[in-house]
């Protein structure tokens, strides 16, 4: 019996003793709040990579397999994940980075972790081992539950491997900084947002808005030109904000305020961390407005997760019976919001 | 039910115009793409507004009515087949482009705009929507949502899944789902991403928000002419390894190639054994630069390359490849199209196989493939007016489409499964995932009236057959490029 087959049977068991089940990877999300199960099961030893074909672009890896393994494997072969998700204090696994839904910094420009999920395996609350989507770019055979599981934190199944999209590593990355206030970044931003510019990173901070560019050394020369500043920046600025590192993030006691902002939207305060080509800020402020057409989600330490606005009565309303039709007898994560 | 009882229900919520009934004013509707298969339609309603969608639904709801959500008809698996005790709900009336949003780069529109229109409408500003299924000219916005529609440009820009970022959609319930917007993460269960491809089935999508690009600053397109069809397979891979992601790269078999060139005078060789169409954009120094590389790969992979010496050149390239299906209609009397997606790895392996399968049946089959993306359109030739070659060719279809999903691949890359590969879904999903989608369905529509019998096959009866064929030319908008 190998592991994913150990999986499915301790789901079927805590399904026949009626015992909740809480998911966890490497346990590196607590931001995302406290896990309750009565049974956790652990996909840490569900690892490893199961197929990759650099030439295909497209890699199938466990759940288990951790961040840094993975994305050392695609960088041998000068390729990378192109949601580029989180690894707070280091770790991570691909099943967590599936269920958590987070997205690096070059998220507007090169997609969403769903954007990039090809195909799942997983254990649904039945203790079934079931498939779906594939390794191929496009399939349209059934409904897309491969992209419904990410972000569902778990709630829906176990996700035992994943096969995702990856890209090739530009040759050249140049990150650039400019001094300003928030107005003079937003107002940049939005104009260079509807160019056709190499643009994979914006991120404003405390009177200084960084911008990275990436592709062909020379496209990224003509950009820079273009834009017509050529203050180098802080590389290792982008990790660090993916990766909660940067001083911005450094309360761990705080509640912590992400806001989802519409494209093209003014968002100009100073106490911010204004990322995502202003589509994503940061705020420790935890009652801070939420403009019209934003989500605001506040992370505080302990605690689920709280979402403002609320959802609708008829979003609500199917998202429980997705979760039924999942998991009927709610053994996954129990207390999560998906 | 009572037939008059709803019928007076719906002359009533709608203008006289808007309800079609009596065989001559439906026949139009009897049929999408996938001409083969036909049902005349009990109703046909055509609503203006929200207002009108919803209040169909309610009557259709009340009476239980199944309803069959249509757009432009395009569809090639026969995904819009009305029901002849149902109402045909057809929304290209619903037409207007709501809103252009150049701050956000977004547009929010009608599901039955049509395709091509987004990206006319916002040119002008230098923008455009990146998905190009070949029927861009009429099929609509709210189909490639059913369908999620790819085109020639996936690989690089994605399909409708990457470039729809909201929608409203009214369950048969009554509710009306608010999913995505214009902001890049929402809360709760990614139901956008259910909703793209689930052809028709979960709900009726009446407002589509889509994201707008830059158009590209310049292009290039190069034509790769092998002798050995492996090395061509070769040749994709080695360029994809080089780190370059084309716009459009896409194969032809000598088949093809031959019926393409009798037909568009696209300049294509007539005696290789494959060639490669590669479309680079971006900056002009990025394409060019790519061309260089991309031209020494074909080159090192034994390919004559041909770099298009302008843009009418580049048209020129791309006639060929646009005309590869209507040049079919000229080879033989009909013709059968199959959309499997395979690894690209496994391409060499799959065309031998269909090779095998060709002879064995006596058919001929074509061959082009969208190489970047892995997905395969093998053309079936056949004359359906011969007892048997139908069925024939659609047995061959089916063979064919396991050679797809034994090579690791899927029944269908972009057409769906509509009506038309219910039997070769049951190869693909065993009973547990088909359960499982029959469940994600129930959460939508629990009552199962929402275009019922497509997309997911029950399990006692997976035995459904049927064929996307092109009988002596007569397809519905026959003068569209397909695929």
């Amino acid at each position: 019996m190998d592991e994913a087959d150990r999986l499915q049977l301790a789901v079927s068991e805590c399904r026949r003793t009626s015992s909740s089940i809480a998911i966890v990877g490497h346990g590196s999300k607590a931001l995302l709040g406290p896990l309750a199960g009565v049974e956790t099961l652990s996909t840490q030893n569900l690892s490893g990579i199961v197929d990759y074909r650099p030439e295909e672009l497209v890699v199938t890896a466990w759940a288990g397999t951790s961040l840094d393994e993975l994305t050392q494997v695609l960088a041998e072969k000068r390729q990378m994940l192109p949601f580029d998700p989180p690894r707070f204090d280091g770790a991570g696994t691909l099943g967590g980075a599936l269920a958590s839904g987070l997205s690096g910094p070059a998220r507007p420009w090169r997609g969403s972790v769903r954007d990039a999920v090809l195909g799942v395996e997983i254990v649904n609350g039945r203790g079934e081992r079931l498939r779906f989507g594939g390794s191929v770019m496009k399939n349209v055979a059934g409904y897309d539950v491969s992209r419904l599981m990410v972000g569902t934190r778990g709630t829906l199944g176990v996700i035992l491997s994943a096969s995702v999209r990856v890209l090739p590593v530009p040759p050249t990355e140049e990150t650039l900084a400019v001094p300003c206030d928030a107005a003079e970044a937003g107002r940049l931003v939005r104009g260079w947002m509807r160019l056709p510019l190499p643009i994979t990173g914006t991120c404003y901070f405390s009177n200084r808005l960084h911008l990275r560019l990436s592709g062909s050394s020379a496209s990224v020369a003509s950009a820079r030109a273009e834009l017509g500043f050529g203050e180098p920046g802080n590389v290792g600025l982008w990790a660090s904000v993916r990766d909660h590192a940067h001083p911005f993030f450094a309360d761990p006691d705080g509640p912590l305020t992400r806001l989802s902002l519409p494209r093209g939207s003014r968002f100009d305060r100073e106490d911010a961390l204004i990322e995502w080509g202003g589509c994503q800020a940061w705020s420790r402020n935890a009652s801070i407005d939420c403009p019209e057409g934003s989500f605001a989600t506040t992370f505080a330490p302990g605690q689920q997760p709280s979402t403002r606005p609320m959802a609708d009565a008829a979003t609500t309303k199917m998202t429980a019976r997705l979760k039924r039709a999942f998991d009927p007898d709610g053994l996954f994560n129990p207390g999560v919001r998906g | 039910m009572s037939n008059t009882q709803v019928l007076s229900r719906l002359r009533a919520a709608l203008p006289a115009s808007s309800v079609l009934t009596g065989e001559h004013a439906v026949r139009p509707f009897e049929t999408d793409g996938l001409t083969a298969i036909r049902e005349t339609p009990w109703v046909v309603v055509l609503p203006d507004t929200v207002a009108q969608v919803r209040a169909v639904l309610e009557i259709c709801r009340e009476h239980r009515v199944p309803v069959v959500t249509r757009g432009a008809g395009t569809g090639l698996s026969g995904g819009a087949r009305p029901l002849k005790d149902g109402v045909l709900l057809t929304l290209t009336k619903m037409n207007r482009i709501k809103e252009v949003d150049l701050d956000a780069c977004t547009a929010t529109l009608e599901p039955g705009v049509t395709n091509l229109a987004i990206s006319e409408a916002v040119r002008d500003h230098g923008l455009y929507y990146a998905p190009d299924p070949s029927s861009q000219l009429a099929c609509s916005i709210g189909g490639n949502v059913a369908e999620n529609s790819g085109g020639v440009h996936c690989l690089k820009y994605g399909l409708t899944v990457h470039n729809v970022i909201g929608l409203k959609v009214q369950t048969f319930e009554g509710d009306e789902l608010v999913l995505g917007g214009k902001t890049l993460e929402s809360p709760g269960l990614d139901l956008l991403a259910v909703m793209m491809g689930s052809e028709g089935m979960l709900g009726v999508v009446t407002e589509v928000t889509v994201k707008l690009l830059p158009l590209p600053v310049a292009k290039t397109v190069l034509l790769g002419a092998f002798d050995v069809l492996e090395d061509a397979g070769r040749a994709v891979g080695a360029i994809i390894a080089e780190g370059i992601i084309p716009a459009g790269l896409e194969m032809m078999d000598n088949p093809s190639i031959r019926a393409a060139e009798d037909f568009a005078d696209a300049g294509y060789p007539r005696e290789a054994a494959a060639i490669l169409l590669c479309e680079l954009d971006g900056t002009a120094d990025e394409v060019d630069a790519d061309a260089h590389r991309v031209q020494s790969v074909l080159e090192s992979h034994g390919a004559d390359v041909r770099v298009a010496k302008d843009a009418a050149d580049q048209e020129r390239l791309w006639k060929g490849r646009k005309a590869a299906f209507p040049a079919m209609g000229r080879l033989s009397p009909d013709y059968y199209c199959m959309d499997g997606t395979i690894p690209r790895a496994k391409l060499a392996e799959v065309l031998n196989g269909i090779g095998r399968l060709s002879e064995e049946f006596g058919l001929r089959v074509a061959n082009v493939f969208h190489a970047g993306d892995g997905n395969l359109h093998p053309l079936i030739l056949f004359d359906a007016n011969l007892p048997g070659q139908l069925e024939q060719a659609e047995e061959l279809g089916d063979r064919i489409l396991r050679l797809c999903v034994e090579a690791g691949g899927t029944v269908t890359g972009e057409h769906g499964v509509g009506v038309e590969k219910l039997n070769t879904m049951c190869v693909q999903f065993n009973d547990e995932e088909l359960n499982q989608f029959h469940a994600l369905k129930a959460a939508f529509d629990p009552e199962g009236l929402m275009n019922p019998g497509k997309a997911i096959p029950t399990l006692a009866r997976c035995s459904e057959l049927g064929g996307m064929r092109v009988h002596q030319g007569r397809v519905p908008h026959p003068e569209l490029e397909r695929f």
